[in-house]
């Protein structure tokens, strides 16, 4: 990984694209245009530094990796469900899927997609879905914020406070470019948490700050001085006032980044018209097509999957939200043509109980299901589905794929980055194929 | 082994933090009286008020000048809330309800009315016998809902509330009891149900004796035929209990934990009769408070906090969103585990707090024209000040503040500009000293 330089750059308008930097002439107008940036600070910048950091902004060969949370731990068996298996009639008399109800997965028959995750189905079958079937860890902790946490920060320690992605731009990412970390869900997803270097957090694709009654040259001291606040601030010893002297100067400078893209997005397609899910993927290709230097991003899945009451109408409407969804951000990338830098990881932090419980749900279980979606994908499944003959001691589906794994293998094979650097005993991990 | 108290001086200063830490911080002039009467009736004023609460200050209203309708109108049940916040004069009995909904973080359930019974309860009980707050709380119509405890039955048990009740609301994950105790657990608490009525919808709820599991259960290693008393006093009665209650309730005041001797003697006065006040009375009064690090505001306090500096009260539905995009919209915690309180701030947060210091400014801004243009840095540092009641801050903060004020002078280069820009520079200043990371703590 080259080194990141100093983030993104100040570019005054009108400055001609310096040489040697391989930004070539429409994104150089995308940045000095559709992002009008500030010149403030540019002169502490080593003039190389200056340089590096259009080149990083202009990488848009760099891969990238969306994080999508199904909050609550979804029911993998109502996923890809095992309906001709009789134990699975019998624990589900009430949410037992119908035979035929969705289409046969092509790795294995005797499990049948949901109807509403027919898009994955239709993707799988070009290759740009690999299923884990069967995902958790050893012992799996039943406890939606242990073991949600346990994948946010890729280890099973519980006072572990940087996130696995986090941990990633700590070791490779830049000082100063707070994108290249985008929770896109209005506060900072976990996974993403640093301890070095800096992230954002936006609602989707803009993010402005506008004070009333102030403009032109008191505005751009006002933001400068709000700056300085931070930065003072943040040098300070005493813990939450750095905290909140850090995020006010990252706010200022993600303002300078981001405020004139504009939430106006064009899509080349259609997306679901369904909100903030959809509307936040399509502003993402947006931005990543824009050449902005986003590394990783999250984004949490519509609804919730926590489906202790009335599993089959919750599970069916919010599934149908998220596939849909994903698959117009796929053809998204796909139109833009730069499908084959963006990979979407899609989890959540356990199964559920196979045995249904008394009010037409399911309790919380361990092994669950995982997508790794895009067209850069291996699309050949990862670890097996486990069957129901043999659960674990508490009744729960057991895993056959290990989520630090697949961690270690999106570092190695996706990122080129040493696994052992991110994911404490990396190397006591398989590397199930993923890419490719 | 006693509990150590606070010794220091106690003056404004000291008060101010109290007020943001129990309550939503000072109305102009109230941390100078909060200040003379010392810190031991300071905290006793706060903890022991005489007589109902009392709201003062002019009646809230929506953007068309309505009266309120927290059960019926969108998001008017957070504004009626922080209308208490912003004009109770018993400001730690809302804080309390604050604390307690994120302990037993209920979000809305599709019948605002259930929520703000829940609301009620915690203000009301939000002092007395966690004991007796658990007992209210786990049969309270909406937390029955929340978790599942309404669907809970004899043969066909539901896990949710029993889950939460040691992991979130007594004992800490996994902290002293097993996936078997859960499932036990489970059957104790079976029984609760309500009816369903067309036009007032969830009603009734109560407790079932034959959709009650009276058979034997094993919790904690004992043994008995309980039910969801015994399900609460088996949690309040285990060994791990204390522990988790006291640093728990102690961290919603103070940010760094208490130290060791402290938690010894705070345990074991809570173990005698379970006494909330007792315990926060002890945290208000101890030397961390005072001489400790500082505290982020939760975003709700800061919005109240603004609110009540300027003597304003809520006029504008646009709080509810507000709150929500500096994230805490009340009633709609993100689950059960409610707020992370160690992520208050992000990029994404700290603008909603931007935006909610805009809202204060906006229909307030002064007219560029004709503006004052022989006023000097300094004075409009204080005349901004003034507009947030005078917050204390420290000398580094007043001086970006006043460099930026000078600067402003500095660019101001045509005759035109020497009025207009300093008008600006006011409407910047009062948007920057609530915007300041000082001002985010307390």
């Amino acid at each position: 990984m080259a080194e990141a330089g100093r983030g993104l750059p100040a570019i005054e308008p009108g400055m001609p694209a310096p040489a040697g930097t391989g930004l070539n002439r429409r994104s150089f107008l995308l940045r000095s245009g559709a992002l009008a940036l500030s010149v403030y600070g540019a002169s502490l910048l080593r003039p190389e530094a200056f340089v590096e950091g259009i080149a990083e902004a202009a990488g848009a060969q760099g891969k990238v990796l969306v994080s999508v949370f199904l909050e609550g731990g979804i029911d993998s068996m109502s996923v890809l469900a095992p309906v001709g298996d009789d134990t699975y009639r019998r624990l589900r008399p009430r949410l037992r899927m119908a035979p035929g109800a969705g289409p046969a997965w092509t790795e294995d028959n005797r499990l049948q997609w949901h109807p509403s995750a027919a898009p994955l189905h239709q993707l799988h079958g070009e290759g740009k879905v690999t299923v884990v079937p069967a995902i958790g860890y050893p012992s799996a902790d039943q406890s939606h914020f242990t073991s949600r946490h346990y994948w946010e920060v890729g280890e099973l320690n519980t006072r572990t406070n940087t996130g696995w992605l986090g941990r990633m731009l700590d070791a490779v990412g830049s000082d100063e470019n707070p994108l290249q970390g985008l929770s896109l869900d209005g506060s900072l997803a976990p996974s993403l948490a640093t301890s070095r270097v800096p992230v954002a957090a936006t609602w989707g694709a803009s993010y402005d700050l506008w004070a009333p009654g102030v403009w032109g040259e008191v505005e751009d001291l006002m933001f400068e001085s709000f700056g300085r606040l931070g930065a003072a601030a943040e040098a300070s010893r005493d813990a939450q006032l750095s905290t909140a002297g850090r995020v006010v100067r990252q706010a200022r400078s993600l303002r300078e980044e981001l405020r004139s893209f504009s939430g106006e997005v064009t899509s080349p397609v259609p997306y679901p018209d369904t909100g903030h899910f959809p509307e936040s993927l399509a502003g993402l290709a947006a931005m990543l097509d824009a050449g902005l230097p986003i590394r990783v991003a999250a984004v949490g899945a519509p609804g919730g999957y926590d489906t202790h009451d009335e599993q089959a109408e919750d599970l069916a409407g919010y599934l149908a939200e998220t596939c849909d969804g994903l698959l117009a951000f796929q053809r998204d990338l796909e139109a833009r043509g730069i499908d084959d830098r963006v990979l979407t990881l899609v989890w959540s932090e356990f199964g559920r109980r196979p045995e249904e419980n008394g009010s037409a749900g399911t309790d919380h279980g361990a092994g669950g299901s995982a997508f790794v979606i895009g067209s850069g994908a291996r699309g050949r499944m990862i670890g097996e589905w486990p069957g129901l003959k043999t659960l674990d001691e508490d009744d729960n589906l057991r895993s056959t794929a290990d989520f630090r794994a697949v961690y270690c293998s999106l570092l190695e094979q996706w990122f080129g980055i040493d696994a052992g650097a991110v994911i404490p005993g990396a190397s006591g991990f398989a590397r199930p194929a993923l890419i490719g | 082994m006693s509990v150590p108290v606070y010794h220091g001086r106690f003056g404004a200063k000291q008060a101010e933090r109290l007020l943001w830490r129990a309550g939503f911080g000072p109305a102009p002039g109230q941390a100078q009286r909060l200040g003379r009467k010392g810190m031991r009736k300071a905290v006793l004023s706060l903890t022991r008020p005489k007589g109902r609460p009392k709201l003062r200050g002019p009646k809230p209203h929506d953007n068309d000048g309505l009266p309120l309708a927290p059960q019926d109108a969108w998001g008017h049940d957070l504004l009626w809330w922080l209308d208490r916040m912003v004009r109770s004069d018993q400001p730690l009995a809302e804080r309390m309800a604050l604390v307690w909904h994120d302990w037993f973080a209920t979000a809305d359930i599709g019948q605002v009315s259930l929520n703000l019974k829940q609301n009620e309860l915690f203000r009301k009980r939000g002092l007395g016998s966690f004991e007796q707050l658990l007992l209210a709380v786990t049969r309270d119509p909406a937390m029955l809902v929340w978790l599942s405890g309404n669907e809970n039955e004899a043969g066909a048990p539901n896990e949710n509330y029993a889950r939460e009740l040691m992991e979130l609301f007594t004992l800490g994950a996994g902290n002293g009891y097993s996936e078997d105790d859960v499932r036990e657990q489970a059957r104790a608490l079976t029984g609760w149900t309500n009816d369903w009525d067309d036009t007032r919808g969830m009603v009734n709820f109560r407790f079932e004796a034959d959709r009650h599991d009276d058979g034997r259960k094993r919790i904690f290693g004992h043994a008995g035929n309980f039910d969801w008393r015994d399900s609460c006093r088996l949690c309040v009665g285990h060994p791990a209990h204390a522990g988790y209650f006291v640093e728990r309730l102690w961290s919603y005041f103070i940010p760094t934990p208490p130290p060791k001797r402290t938690l010894q003697a705070l345990k074991k006065g809570y173990r005698r009769d379970r006494s909330i006040r007792r315990v926060v009375e002890a945290i208000l009064m101890h030397p961390a408070l005072y001489e400790g690090p500082r505290m982020i505001k939760p975003p709700i306090v800061q919005i109240a906090g603004m609110l009540r500096a300027r003597r304003s009260g809520v006029t504008t539905d646009a709080w509810t969103w507000i709150a929500d995009e500096a994230g805490q919209r009340l009633f709609q915690p993100p689950n059960v585990a409610g707020w992370d309180e160690d992520r208050w701030l992000d990029t994404a947060r700290i603008s909603g707090r931007w935006t909610a210091a805009a809202w204060n400014t906006r229909d307030v801004a002064v007219d560029t024209d004709g503006y004052d243009e022989r006023e000097s840095a300094s004075e409009a540092v204080s005349k901004a000040l003034r507009f947030w009641g005078n917050p204390t801050l420290s000398a580094k903060t007043k001086s970006e503040l006043r460099r930026f004020a000078s600067r402003v002078e500095d660019v101001a280069r045509d005759e035109w500009q020497q009025s207009a820009y300093r008008g600006l520079r006011q409407n910047a200043l009062r948007v920057l000293i609530v915007m300041s990371p000082e001002f985010q703590t307390s």
